[in-house]
């Protein structure tokens, strides 16, 4: 009963479904939240479920909640759960998951390693699609070095739907793990020419990214891009190498100059716009980088903006875009070529779209010019006004503002004009820019001289007018124009006409609505203009007036002095007590207007933005270094309550009024000078610029012509900017009619000399001359700044990883082959590259694991070791010593393998760590009674994992106490990292193992113990071919024959077949369409001294016998001589090992398992078998494909399963030297070739 | 590159991400309105790309968008893709779309989005193009359905070890 409402709710859960989940957020718009939290909730019992269909079904909805913003990474695990399921639905659904929510900081990644790889070597091309694709997505700096090499074969895979996958993602893998790059470089090259057009393209693709960002190493492939660009016909590879093209002619001018004509063939022939776009893009691309020395180029360049004005001019708006888009390039270098078509331009500034728009503007900022400035600006002046967007509206702002004064405003002729500009743009509502025009005020009034008489005038209409503003001031950023405004008529008082009204208008009770810093400026400047007033009072026989001007600050301040902004409050409160001292005086009949003036003296200068920091710090400056000694904490305590009483004491005595004689001053202001001038931060008035204001002539004596100050005036506050356009108008005509006239005069005079010398063609810039002879103050450096090469790269570009010579990449070894330490890790197993190494002779795959080295490079751990075995060895005597050599071998065994289960372990690979874990556990107990060495070992691995709960559950006993699944999983992973965070140890610990290099894809560095189950094939003096072979967990008749060859001799190895005479039951896949005797071209040559995989697919029917196949390699032998085919004989020997898969298995399902009584026992029993017991485990583990259930002390039950889903389960005990093996199988046959195999393999120790 | 494809409704509804850059998924979203604030206020008939949008990649990159009866399909991509390509590659995934989902409309997207990723998948993989001929996606994306069918129906002879 209870069964059966459990299932019941399972049926429901199952249900549910993607869709019935989306139908049901919709149908809960109301409490979304709450229902996708209940979903979520029901996911998470699904996800328990061991059934993966259900799993999958969770997962699936899982990733539509991640769009929908729900963070699922709780998930991971499960989600690696499903991507290793064996079935592709569920297998795609998994690796959809993971590839929209796991990243580089996802702990589960690592698990996946080995699916991954699976995967990638799995006989159906969609199990490896997917897995590719997935992993383009999530690929991390392990992955990309575990996987580099898998990929890289892919790279020559048979299906091109794998081969241009593959392609395109070595591009991810670069970008994780840049030593990969000159590796996988030749043969990357090699797919520009693959026949299949998607390959090809992917390729072009690939090496299009790389190059975009380090060109200069790709010039070499010019020509190969070049014959790719004249024959391809695919457009997309053509827009791709066009593109690259553009990125590689600024090194190269000669490849521009090819490039043209080709070019420009294509932008005549071509009917694909985007084709077309891009040929004008590389061209003007080509044509900046030649900017001189090319006869025709005019013609290029005519040809690229005619083209241009098609696109813009066309009604689609895109093409318009790009158009104008494209003619911002040309106009960097060409502007001439584009300002001959600023009609078209500042029509596009109509158009409806903003995009359009926005471009338009931009190729404006570089179309004007000193004659055109004024016309543009004026056009633009009425967009201002017509534009309803406030963003496009500031857009246009800050683009006037920008033009105007671009390169130190090189364009304006009339300063004048320029204000007014400014003026009318604080009209602007809403505008966010107040600050960018206030500032432009301050620039011009403070670094054109010459202008500040007007800009003062201009401003204090300004303020005179503010309360017309104020209404929409205070909500919009027009009110810092106030700022500006303030400043300048305080600053530069000397020019207002009537100052006395101007100091009105500041203290107008309004102002206290403005911000705070403004009110500051506000008050501050007053006092300016209070001095000023004074002054020019004081002159006056009537003394009433100057009391007068006293008299208002003294009823206008107080309101200020109450301000909330503490800046106005201090400000206004000192100024307060002056001015009523100032009245004091003033009673007295003392004349008081020098002094105060004196407040205000001096000139202000600009100084450059960046001077501050280019100060150079002075030598034996140290800016670390303490001032003071910071007090001791218990002394800061005592004295702080002190210091604050004090302090407070001052504030209060503050307003009190001190009384300053002349002399007191005069003293300290002399002080501060010399103050001043020994502090290099303090802005002062330099010298050179000082020179050049007194070399000019002064205010005085700049030409103003022909400007009635009045008609700007004439509109309070708003000058009408466009009357200076006409003004300048009729000024230039006047300029060039007398000109003419001089000319003329000229020419009368000289007519009997030389003619015609003074040609006066159409007006030049130069002809122009400005209005106001302007002093542009240019901006204070400090004296010896530092120069300015600092600049923007971001040191955390992953491209410039991928900065890396391709060039001496020869395919066959050339000037700078690869180094041994470049090449690409392959697994580890793959005895291959160990034998490669010197020291170790060729036959070492073949007994790898007896003869276990000692290596030079040792890790910290070995040290400890060492130096504990020097001390052991003293005191014991010399037959001891024996027994310590013994050990010591073991020990490097044991050392080795507590790293390898990580490499090996197949399926979801977390079982297979448990013999790891277990095994060091095991030799913590044991060592301490018999090896010395083993203990110091055991005894940090212990430590490691001190709180790891001692399993002690037997599976005989049928004990239905377990561990909680998910307890084991999190133990597990931990392990992992351990172990992750350890070979990173000693990868870094470690310098120069010789034989690491191509060993790792985990422990590079490691002495390798060579447990490898890749076993000689067959050898020659030309080729040696190892191999391996694995059960495919998708097909129950397939097994995958991974086989290495690798050139033993000086020649170049190609045409290599590969062929197998099948047998009834097995048989060697090949090709559709090749007959049953055909062999299989292995898809790789061989240089000297290389070695590649390939993989095979193997159809068997039944798996319960060993079997042997005869097979033949057939190659030709390739020197600069000669060339000749050879052959080498095989025998392929599948083992019923060969058929099994490590597959994880948990203890309650394998009792269940055992109880059904379905399996059949045999038993076996191994004499003197020397080794430790979790090597024992880790033997069988590995070279077995069995996984470790559970284990107590020297007993331990395993388990494996067969391709075609045949279960094994073993239990080992060891006692002494004998070691006794009880297993069950559903399968008596496989089983007892299973244990024969065991035997031999322990046999062979 | 392309750094993210998104397809949203005309009022913002997600109907696929594809992120080729790890964001949060609070970023994500907020990516998502953004770009849908971008694209949703322009007009019809003005040019389908965009600049700024500040959120995704800065100055380099640009969001190409087509805006197809209820759906916005939005590419954001940097300078090294072709504007125009871009466009075209938009349709040619519209096109797939219709055509394996016999005239698509935004339901199948809205209980697909499985589906549409596949597709999805073959065109583009890590943000670079991987395919844009519609007859070869079409191709793929049927012989992986088909395998798929076929997983349905037939059930392996020993399942998953942990059932029994």
């Amino acid at each position: 009963m209870a069964l059966k409402i459990v299932k019941g709710s399972i049926d429901r859960m199952f249900d549910k479904n993607l869709q019935d989940l989306v139908r049901g957020i919709r149908n809960h718009k109301e409490d979304e939240a709450k229902y996708i939290s209940t979903c979520i909730d029901e996911i998470k019992q699904e996800l328990k479920q061991d059934n993966i269909a259900v799993k999958a079904n969770a997962v699936c909805k899982l990733t539509y909640l991640q769009m929908l913003g729900y963070d699922v990474s709780w998930a991971a695990f499960n989600i690696v759960e499903v991507m290793s399921s064996s079935k592709f639905t569920y297998k795609r659904i998994g690796y959809l998951a993971a590839s929209q929510c796991f990243h580089e900081s996802t702990d589960v990644i690592m698990l996946t390693t080995n699916q991954i790889r699976k995967d990638l070597s799995s006989p159906n091309q969609y199990d490896t699609g997917v897995a590719l694709t997935g992993l383009s997505c999530f690929v991390t700096p392990d992955l990309a070095r575990d996987l580099a090499n898998d990929i890289m074969t892919l790279m020559s895979h048979t299906k091109p739907y794998i081969r241009k996958k593959a392609v395109l993602i070595m591009y991810k893998v670069f970008l994780k793990y840049p030593e990969s790059l000159r590796p996988a470089f030749p043969r990357l090259k090699e797919k520009l020419e693959d026949p299949d057009p998607g390959v090809q393209s992917a390729a072009v693709n690939v090496i299009c990214e790389l190059a975009r960002r380090n060109p200069k190493n790709y010039l070499s492939l010019a020509p190969l891009f070049f014959k790719l660009m004249t024959s391809s016909t695919n457009n997309w590879v053509l827009i791709k190498i066009i593109k690259l093209f553009g990125a590689l002619t600024p090194l190269e001018p000669r490849l521009g100059k090819k490039l043209i004509e080709p070019l420009t063939n294509l932008i005549h022939s071509t009917s694909a716009m985007s084709l077309l776009y891009e040929c004008v893009n590389t061209v003007i691309a080509v044509l900046i980088s030649l900017s001189s020395g090319m006869p025709n180029h005019s013609a290029s360049i005519q040809l690229c903006v005619q083209k241009l004005r098609i696109l813009i001019e066309d009604s689609d708006q895109n093409l318009k875009y790009l158009g104008l888009l494209a003619m911002s390039k040309i106009l960097k270098t060409h502007p001439k070529s584009v300002q001959s078509h600023k009609d078209l331009i500042l029509q596009c500034l109509d158009d409806k779209d903003e995009s359009i728009r926005l471009r338009a503007l931009d190729l404006l900022y570089g179309m004007v010019s000193k004659k055109n400035l004024m016309e543009i600006v004026k056009k633009l002046m009425l967009h201002v006004d017509k534009a309803e967007g406030t963003t496009y509206r500031d857009e246009l702002l800050t683009k006037i503002i920008d033009i105007c004064s671009q390169s130190n405003y090189q364009y304006i002729t009339n300063f004048e004009w320029y204000i007014s500009i400014l003026v009318e743009l604080t009209r602007l509502e809403g505008t966010r820019h107040g600050h960018l025009i206030a500032s432009q005020m301050l620039d011009v009034a403070i670094r054109v001289k010459a202008i500040r008489a007007f800009a003062v005038a201009q401003m204090a209409t300004l303020l005179d007018n503010a309360h017309l503003l104020t209404g929409n001031m205070q909500r919009n950023g027009i009110c810092e124009v106030s700022y500006a405004a303030a400043w300048i008529c305080g600053e530069f008082s000397e020019h207002l006409e009537n100052p006395m009204q101007t100091l009105e208008a500041m203290l107008r009770p309004k102002v206290a609505t403005l911000p705070g810093h403004i009110q500051a400026v506000y008050v501050q400047n007053a006092a300016k203009l209070f001095a000023t007033v004074l002054k020019s009072q004081e002159g006056n026989t009537d003394s009433t007036a100057a009391q007068e001007t006293s008299q208002l600050m003294i009823e206008r301040l107080p309101l200020f002095v109450q301000s909330a902004n503490l800046e106005v409050q201090e400000r206004a409160s000192c100024i307060l007590q002056l001015v009523k001292y100032i009245q004091k005086l003033q009673q007295k009949d003392v004349e008081v207007a020098e002094e105060v003036s004196a407040l205000f003296a001096g000139e202000l200068n600009p100084v450059a933005p960046k001077a501050q920091k280019k100060v150079p710090v002075p030598e034996g400056l140290d800016l670390d270094a303490w001032i003071n000694e910071p007090p001791s904490e218990s002394e800061s305590e005592d004295e702080q309550p002190k210091a604050i009483f004090t302090k407070e004491e001052t504030k209060h005595s503050r307003p009190r009024h001190i009384e300053v004689d002349e002399k007191e001053l005069a003293r300290r202001r002399e002080a501060r000078k010399q103050e001043q001038a020994n502090n290099p931060f303090y802005i002062k008035a330099s010298p050179s610029s000082q020179k050049v204001y007194q070399d000019t002539p002064g205010v005085e004596h700049i030409p103003v012509v022909q400007i009635d100050l009045s008609v700007p005036l004439k509109v309070p506050g708003l000058p009408m900017s466009d009357q200076y356009v006409k003004l300048e108008e009729e000024r230039r005509q006047k300029e060039r009619a007398e000109k003419k006239k001089k000319e003329k005069k000229k020419r009368k005079e000289k007519r009997s000399g030389r003619g015609k010398k003074h040609d006066s063609g159409p007006e030049s810039e130069e002809d122009i001359t400005p209005a106001h002879m302007v002093d542009i103050v240019t901006e204070e450096m400090p004296e010896n700044a530092l120069p300015s090469d600092d600049d923007d790269k971001d040191p955390n570009d992953p491209h410039k990883a991928l900065d890396i010579d391709l060039d001496n990449l020869g395919e066959m070894a050339g000037r700078r082959p690869l180094a041994d330490s470049e090449k690409l890790p392959v697994r580890s197993h793959r005895a291959v590259e160990a034998a490669k190494s010197p020291g170790e002779d060729g036959d070492a795959e073949t007994v790898a694991t007896q003869q276990p080295k000692k290596k030079s490079g040792k890790d910290k751990r070995d040290d400890k070791k060492k130096d504990k075995d020097k001390e052991r060895k003293k005191s014991k005597d010399e037959k001891k010593k024996k027994k310590h050599k013994h050990e010591e071998k073991e020990e490097d065994l044991l050392r080795g393998e507590v790293h390898e289960p990580v490499v090996q372990s197949e399926g979801i690979s977390q079982v297979a760590e448990l013999p790891t874990s277990t095994s060091a556990e095991e030799a913590a107990t044991v060592a301490a009674a018999e090896a010395p060495v083993a203990e110091v070992v055991s005894g940090a691995a212990q430590d490691s994992e001190p709180d790891e709960p001692k399993d002690t559950e037997m599976e005989e006993t049928k004990s239905s106490k377990h561990k909680k699944k998910k307890q084991k999983k999190e133990k597990e992973e931990k392990e992992k990292k351990k172990k992750k965070r350890h070979h990173h140890h000693h990868r870094h610990s470690d310098g120069g193992g010789e034989e690491s290099v191509q060993n790792g894809t985990v422990e590079e560095e490691e002495p390798l113990p060579s447990m490898s189950n890749y076993c000689l094939l067959a050898e020659n003096s030309y080729i040696k071919m190892v191999y391996d072979i694995q059960g495919n967990l998708q097909d129950g008749s397939q097994v995958v024959v991974s086989v290495i060859f690798e050139n033993k001799c000086d020649s170049f190895l190609k045409s290599m077949e590969f062929n197998v005479l099948d047998s009834l039951n097995s048989k060697l896949q090949r090709p559709e369409g090749s007959g049953p005797h055909d062999g299989l071209t292995v898809p790789f040559q061989l240089p000297p001294g290389v070695s590649n995989e390939a993989r095979f697919v193997f159809t068997v029917q039944s798996i319960v016998m060993p079997q042997k196949l005869k097979g033949t390699l057939t190659f030709i032998v390739k020197n600069e001589e000669s060339s000749t085919h050879e052959k080498l004989d095989f025998k392929l020997h599948f083992t019923c090992t060969s058929y099994l898969i490590t597959t994880p298995c948990y203890s309650d399902a394998y009792a269940k398992l055992l109880e059904s009584g379905d399996l059949k026992g045999s038993s076996l029993k191994l004499e003197g078998v020397n080794m430790p017991f979790h090597h024992l485990l880790a033997r069988i583990c590995f070279h077995h494909h069995f996984s470790v259930v559970e284990r107590i002390d020297s007993c331990s039950s395993m388990y494996s399963r067969s391709i075609q889903g045949h279960h094994v389960c073993l239990l080992v005990k060891s006692s002494g030297q004998t070691v006794s093996i009880d297993a069950k199988c559903d399968e008596p046959t496989m089983l007892g070739n299973v244990l024969d195999e065991i035997k031999q393999t322990f046999s062979q120790c | 590159m392309i750094k993210a494809i998104l397809i949203f409704n005309n009022h913002g509804k997600p109907r696929l991400s594809k992120f080729y850059e790890h964001y949060s998924e609070d970023t994500e979203q907020q990516i998502i309105r953004e770009t849908f604030h971008l694209v949703s206020k322009r007009d019809e008939n003005v040019c389908n790309f965009l600049e700024g949008g500040m959120l995704i990649g800065g100055s380099d990159y640009k969001l190409i968008y087509r805006h197809y009866a209820t759906l916005y399909f939005v590419f954001c991509v940097d300078s090294s893709e072709s504007e125009l390509g871009i466009l075209d590659l938009i349709q040619v995934f519209v096109e797939t779309l219709d055509k394996c989902f016999e005239n698509v409309c935004e339901l199948d997207l809205i209980f697909h989005v499985d589906k549409v990723h596949n597709i999805l998948a073959e065109m583009v993989m890590g943000g670079m193009v991987l395919e844009t001929n519609m007859n070869e996606i079409i191709m793929q994306v049927d012989a992986q359905n088909k395998m798929e069918k076929s997983e349905v129906s037939w059930t392996p002879p020993v399942p998953c070890m942990c059932m029994t």
